[in-house]
């Protein structure tokens, strides 16, 4: 039986909004921790030439994802280094995470453009949820990663919300100073956050070479990695709000695509320059940075207090 | 005490300096350039390049010839005019990363006068181009700048989502109506008429946006330095509550900023398709926009000083070709550029900080 086309829609949202997913999760860790990473694009990409550098060496997609994570999180703390230690511009310091990443990426990945990945991360349905009406196909017809992101969003939401840690992670980002005094160690928890997010960030990359496209191809995040730093404003810094973004983000993401592959059915869509398509996500993502920007400001809630301060204890 | 330990009873503490220090400031640019090639070296050796033939191709390809050399300052345009367009926006705390979208849409706007209303003297086709431009960058910098200054939208990712746009834009005008019939289905629009382009020095490709990246850079100056408006953005981005006690606009000062910031960007991508490809055609920049950035903090925001830098970096880009042809990947530019910004970063504690070692009781040992 062919599946209504709504159902194919939101089950290609959800594949698409993934890579978003994990990279907005791990920026939101990171955030919450008073440390803001612009350098998610240039993680997303390192993550995704290593994860498949890895599975093709390895033949294993597995190997791919450790070493994804563990490239994300090597990147990451480069900029731990520079905006907790040495206290840098956090701003500057991403944007130079992104520009070594795009070249690191494009210089790693140099031999590897074109291989096929020999283990390609295949859709495994889960018995008795797959079977729920629409839901089912939507949600429990995909690789395993996707689950995994499923349980990421809880874990960062339990741990985030609802543990002793969590709540000295937020008091670091909100006033380290009085964490610092509380006996919180604010170093160490920036680090810990900040590479833990960037470890995501690779993940997130990594879901694109194995799992979405599955190839290297030079630069193939397109914006991604920013598109999630958006998605963290969105989430106003909540775990749960990011999967809703994600998968809005992937939706617009594959319309365009949706759009080329129904031809006539189309309708008046069928006429749109695949180049305007394309500009939708970018487009919808500076829409609604301003609407949820405008909104949450009357309703004063959102940033971590001291997001993008450095803290220096002999300051205090 | 904290600090890092080295050795017995000695650990390495940073303490606040007094003021600013001049010579720190002088020396860390310098310094971190040099700690860059080194790390950059030592990448080098692990992934089985010999470092030294390549730095030796490199600056040999930038600065080692006449053809070289004048690459070099070809290069040095749009990353001048880049670098000064963001670092008025960075001087008030705006994070414009979107140099390489208002430069395209400023390169599409020349197009449009060169291909469209092509007629009449060089000189005013010229002055027209140039307007366009300016006047088509300004906007693309306005558009997140209005967000920006009414509910403080965060302009970083704004600036960067139009970049995409940009390009996009301008590849539909190249692959589609604007392609030229008589150019084989390759995506390129026709040739600029003559009068349409900037002339040459010489028998060299420098051409006379070099003279507009010059008077830019003394134009900012002046503005920075000498105007009542440069004082309010120097207030504003050093401390925007001192400026709202003061009673300078803030919002309306974000806009005049951005859109001065995307006017020169603008600027650069018409001294491109002007000066060098004279025709519009997809991959103008080889990220101009983005490696601007390095080259504002580079030269800390002062606009002479970006100048120079620009000579620096566009060497790098023109050495990058050549390391090209010894068989390095072009991304290893782009590593470097990367790494040339850590150690600045890292390096900028030192204008701020001290570095001593202390004892264990805290008694001064050695700076």
């Amino acid at each position: 039986m062919k599946d209504p086309l709504i159902v194919v829609l939101l089950s290609t949202a959800v594949i698409a909004g993934t890579p978003l997913l994990f990279a907005a999760l791990g920026e939101i860790l990171s955030e919450r921790a008073g440390v803001l990473n612009l350098g998610v694009e240039g993680m997303m990409l390192v993550g995704a030439v290593s994860g498949y550098i890895a599975t093709v060496q390895s033949g294993n997609h597995w190997v791919g994802v450790i070493a994804a994570l563990g490239a994300g999180g090597m990147m990451a703390a480069i900029h731990a280094f520079l905006s907790v230690t040495l206290r840098a511009n956090q701003v500057v310091s991403g944007l130079a995470l992104t520009i070594f990443g795009t070249g690191l990426s494009a210089f790693l990945g140099k031999g590897y453009i074109g291989r096929p990945v020999p283990d390609v991360f295949k859709p495994v349905e889960i018995p008795v949820l797959s079977r729920i009406p629409y839901a089912g196909k939507i949600l429990f017809e995909h690789d395993s990663l996707v689950y995994l992101s499923f349980l990421l969003v809880i874990m960062i939401w339990i741990i985030v919300f609802k543990t002793r840690w969590g709540l000295n992670l937020r008091a670091v980002g909100e006033n380290p100073a009085a964490a610092d005094s509380m006996g919180i160690p604010v170093y160490l928890t920036r680090y810990l956050c900040v590479i833990s997010g960037g470890m995501l960030a690779g993940l997130g990359g990594a879901y694109l070479s194995l799992a979405y496209a599955p190839t290297w191809v030079e630069n193939m995040t397109s914006g991604r990695g920013w598109i999630a730093v958006a998605l963290v404003i969105f989430a106003v810094w909540h775990p749960g709000k990011a999967i809703v973004g994600a998968y809005i983000f992937g939706g617009v993401d594959s319309l365009g695509f949706h759009i080329q592959a129904m031809g006539d059915k189309a309708l008046f869509l069928k006429d749109v320059s695949p180049f305007f398509l394309q500009m939708l996500p970018y487009i919808l993502t500076i829409i609604v940075l301003i609407i949820v920007t405008s909104e949450t400001k009357k309703r004063r809630v959102g940033t971590p207090a001291s997001l993008g301060l450095p803290y220096d204890r002999e300051e205090r | 005490m904290s600090g890092l330990p080295i050795g017995r009873d000695r650990v390495l503490v940073l303490e606040k300096r007094g003021h600013f220090s001049q010579s720190a400031a002088l020396l860390v640019p310098v310094i971190s350039i040099i700690c860059a090639l080194f790390g950059g070296s030592l990448f080098l050796l692990a992934t089985g390049y010999d470092p030294v033939e390549i730095y030796v191709t490199m600056l040999s390809g930038a600065f080692g010839s006449a053809y070289g050399l004048s690459e070099t300052v070809v290069k040095a345009i749009p990353l001048m005019l880049c670098g000064l367009a963001v670092s008025v926006a960075f001087r008030m705390q705006l994070w414009n990363i979107g140099a390489e979208g208002q430069l395209y849409m400023g390169a599409v706007a020349a197009s449009w006068v060169a291909l469209f209303h092509g007629e009449g003297s060089r000189l005013g086709v010229l002055a027209l181009m140039f307007l366009a431009a300016a006047a088509a960058g300004g906007i693309w910098g306005l558009i997140p700048a209005i967000p920006r200054a009414l509910f403080k939208v965060n302009e970083t990712i704004t600036t960067l989502m139009l970049n995409y746009v940009a390009i996009l834009y301008s590849n539909y005008l190249v692959y589609g109506p604007w392609k030229d019939p008589k150019g084989m289905n390759f995506p390129l629009s026709a040739v600029f008429p003559e009068h349409a382009t900037l002339p040459y020095f010489g028998d060299t490709r420098i051409h006379l946006g070099l003279v507009f990246g010059l008077i830019a850079a003394v134009m900012l100056y002046i503005i920075l330095w000498h105007t009542r408006w440069g004082y309010e953005i120097r207030v504003i981005g050093e401390s925007p509550v001192a400026a709202r006690y003061a009673g300078m606009n803030i919002a309306r000062n974000i806009l005049l900023v951005m859109a001065l910031s995307g006017g020169l960007a603008g600027l650069a991508g018409m001294a491109e398709v002007s000066g060098i490809t004279q025709r519009l055609q997809p991959n103008l920049s080889p990220g101009y926009g983005y490696t601007a950035i390095i080259v504002a903090w580079l030269g800390r925001l002062n606009p002479f000083a970006i100048t120079g830098v620009s000579f620096l970096l566009a060497g790098l880009l023109v050495g990058g070709y050549n390391m090209q042809m010894s068989g390095l990947p072009a991304a290893t530019v782009s590593i470097l550029q990367g790494a040339i910004l850590f150690f600045i970063l890292g390096g900028e504690i030192l204008t701020k900080y001290h570095l001593r070692i202390r004892d264990a009781r805290g008694i001064e040992v050695a700076e």
